[in-house]
């Protein structure tokens, strides 16, 4: 009954149950913040002094610890996985909004000009030019916000045992198993490859058209969300 | 007809791109604006097709007021063809071609029926359909510009410096390319350039525009070439203005001499009656394709050795050449004599500097006498 994958009752799921759970913790917040972030990085594309409030606004809100989030949230969510994921969706805004904003950005004035001049009005021109050629660069911030929200989740584990795989790394400490807390990190770990790699299959599906040369971007890094999406950008403007 | 009345563009910092223009644009001819970076040819052209509304004046169509249709009808109906092509990256050739269709809502079998027609009229293989403007050449990508604008047949075309960013040969080639096209499809285009060189090749009608968004001079290119209207259109026009304007001059009047082309077998008759016209003959190959001069004194009857021969330089094709293309061949010649050819590139006969001179004078006289005349009709 000591085995590696064997999970304790308390947690009321298999090891897929839980990888299952992780995913949905972790990626739903992400897809809520593109769909937050889109909206407000088109203001900013379109309203030029309000992207740097914006970004002021989005890091503060990244610098907030997730247990004071969760402090303030447990009064009207409750000990439950909306109370992890508010948090998560809040940080994904600050490497997602920058993400779009370069890449609308990165749509070449001729482009812009040529579609104007064609006679696309400005919801055609954002729907059918600005926003697929702004699909790399929106792919490389997913991939920052994705894999960083998957370690994070772990923190819910603090809320009632709702980290996901994180809440393994408490029953390896009450439950004397050690071999519990390297399977929470393996599998937290290797999910998060994975998901990186399912973005990155997204992407190449997504852009037929980018030179094959110019795919081997710079790996975007977790430490730097705020520029990670920076060489993705430059990519996609060439 | 597009009637730009009186047109000025003032922005809010108080810069004024465009004063007080007027142009009256003729249909199915290419009207050229041209003028140095600031003086607001570009922003002329926006304003056709109000990407830039006129703080001041009135522009018409056919005339109607342009504002007097929705801004996406009207430039749905007027193609634009840009520097760099402007082609959706993300998008195949043939899906680029068919934009303005599909906004027009035919069905996309129709639209990419008409995208492939349209290739084909602009010189792109069909097998680049498929491809994405990455793929492409600069010349390429520009063809597939042009095709774009004239996917839906707009009576219309705006073209925004459309080749300055392609290499000199090519660019040679895309504006032979429109001239041809022009001719098929007998478009009212206004084109934009900084080279007063395209604005002579293209236009139909040269406006020269000055730094201000002030018109300096609107008038045919030989007129342009013949009579600068002031100091300004003259500097702009460059130093060697005459020997452009020899493009209007056709090289049908001039005489050409046949005795000094012989063949490589020629006798030494055929030789000296050569030698008695000119210093120098022209051998040709059987077929008459010139291969060089020579010095009579030097040629053998008979057996005439190709390899020993001077090279001819580029000949000019006679009647539809122009007096710049002779002049041109005969002062590359090293023995100052052009070579004429017929279509087929057979040598039709050889012609002095001096003579082309004399052409020239003639041709200048015949202008002047026409001009005179119209200036005595007129005034």
């Amino acid at each position: 009954m000591n085995g590696f994958f064997d999970i304790p009752s308390d947690l009321q799921h298999s090891w897929f149950g839980l990888i299952g759970l992780h995913l949905r913790e972790a990626l739903l917040p992400v897809l809520a913040g593109l769909l937050a972030a889109l909206p407000i990085a088109q203001l900013c594309v379109r309203f030029r002094w309000l992207y740097p409030p914006v970004l002021g606004v989005t890091t503060v809100f990244y610098a907030i610890p997730s247990l004071a989030f969760f402090v303030v949230l447990i009064d009207y969510t409750g000990q439950t996985e909306l109370t992890v994921m508010i948090p998560l969706a809040v940080y994904s805004l600050v490497v997602l909004v920058p993400a779009i904003v370069d890449g609308v950005r990165s749509v070449p004035q001729e482009t812009l000009a040529a579609a104007t001049a064609l006679g696309l009005g400005p919801l055609r021109r954002y729907l059918q030019v600005q926003l697929p050629i702004a699909v790399p660069a929106i792919v490389a911030g997913l991939r920052v916000a994705a894999v960083s929200s998957i370690s994070l989740v772990s923190v819910g584990m603090l809320i009632g045992n709702q980290g996901a795989l994180g809440n393994l790394l408490q029953d390896a400490r009450n439950y004397h198993r050690p071999e519990l807390a390297v399977n929470s990190v393996v599998t937290t770990a290797a999910l998060a490859i994975c998901v990186d790699a399912a973005l990155v299959g997204v992407r190449r599906l997504l852009t037929p058209w980018m030179p094959r040369t110019a795919r081997h971007g710079g790996r975007p890094s977790a430490a730097r969300p705020a520029g990670a999406a920076a060489p993705e950008a430059e990519e996609a403007a060439r | 007809m597009i009637r730009i009345d009186t047109v000025t563009k003032r922005y809010p910092d108080g810069t004024v791109a465009v004063d007080r223009l007027s142009l009256d644009i003729p249909d199915r001819s290419i009207t050229v604006l041209v003028g140095p970076s600031g003086c607001g040819k570009t922003t002329t052209l926006r304003m056709i097709n109000r990407m830039v509304e006129p703080t001041e004046g009135t522009i018409l169509l056919d005339g109607a007021d342009i504002r007097d249709q929705p801004v996406t009808a009207l430039r749905r109906s007027m193609g634009y063809v840009i520097q760099n092509a402007g082609l959706f990256q993300h998008r195949t050739v043939v899906d680029n071609i068919a934009t303005v269709p599909r906004l027009l809502g035919w069905s996309k079998q129709k639209a990419r029926a008409r995208a492939a027609e349209l290739m084909e009229r602009v010189g792109l293989d069909a097998s680049l359909a498929k491809r994405y403007p990455y793929q492409l050449s600069g010349g390429q990508q520009q063809r597939v510009g042009v095709a774009r604008a004239l996917a839906a047949d707009p009576p219309v075309l705006l073209m925004d410096e459309p080749f300055s960013a392609v290499d000199p040969v090519v660019r040679k080639g895309l504006q032979d390319e429109l001239l041809r096209l022009q001719e098929e499809l007998g478009k009212t285009i206004v084109f934009v350039t900084h080279d007063i060189d395209e604005a002579v090749t293209l236009g139909t009608m040269v406006a020269v525009l000055r730094t201000g968004g002030r018109l300096a001079q609107y008038a045919p290119p030989a007129e342009l070439l013949s009579a600068p209207a002031d100091a300004f259109v003259e500097d702009f026009l460059g130093t060697d203005r005459g020997f452009r304007r020899l493009s209007f001059f056709g090289s049908a009047t001039l005489r050409l001499r046949t005795a000094p082309v012989v063949t490589a077998d020629a006798t030494a008759e055929q030789i000296a009656a050569g030698a008695a016209e000119a210093p120098y003959v022209l051998v040709t190959d059987a077929d008459g394709t010139p291969l060089g001069w020579a010095e009579p004194r030097d040629l053998t009857a008979g057996r005439i050795d190709p390899a020993r021969l001077l090279p001819h330089g580029r000949p000019f094709v006679h009647g539809t050449g122009s007096l710049r293309a002779a002049l041109d061949c005969a002062v590359l010649s090293p023995t100052g004599w052009a070579v004429a050819v017929d279509e087929a590139g057979r040598a039709v006969g050889v012609v002095s500097q001096q003579a082309i001179g004399e052409a020239i004078r003639a041709a200048h006289g015949t202008h002047r006498a026409e001009a005179a005349e119209e200036a005595g009709v007129t005034g």
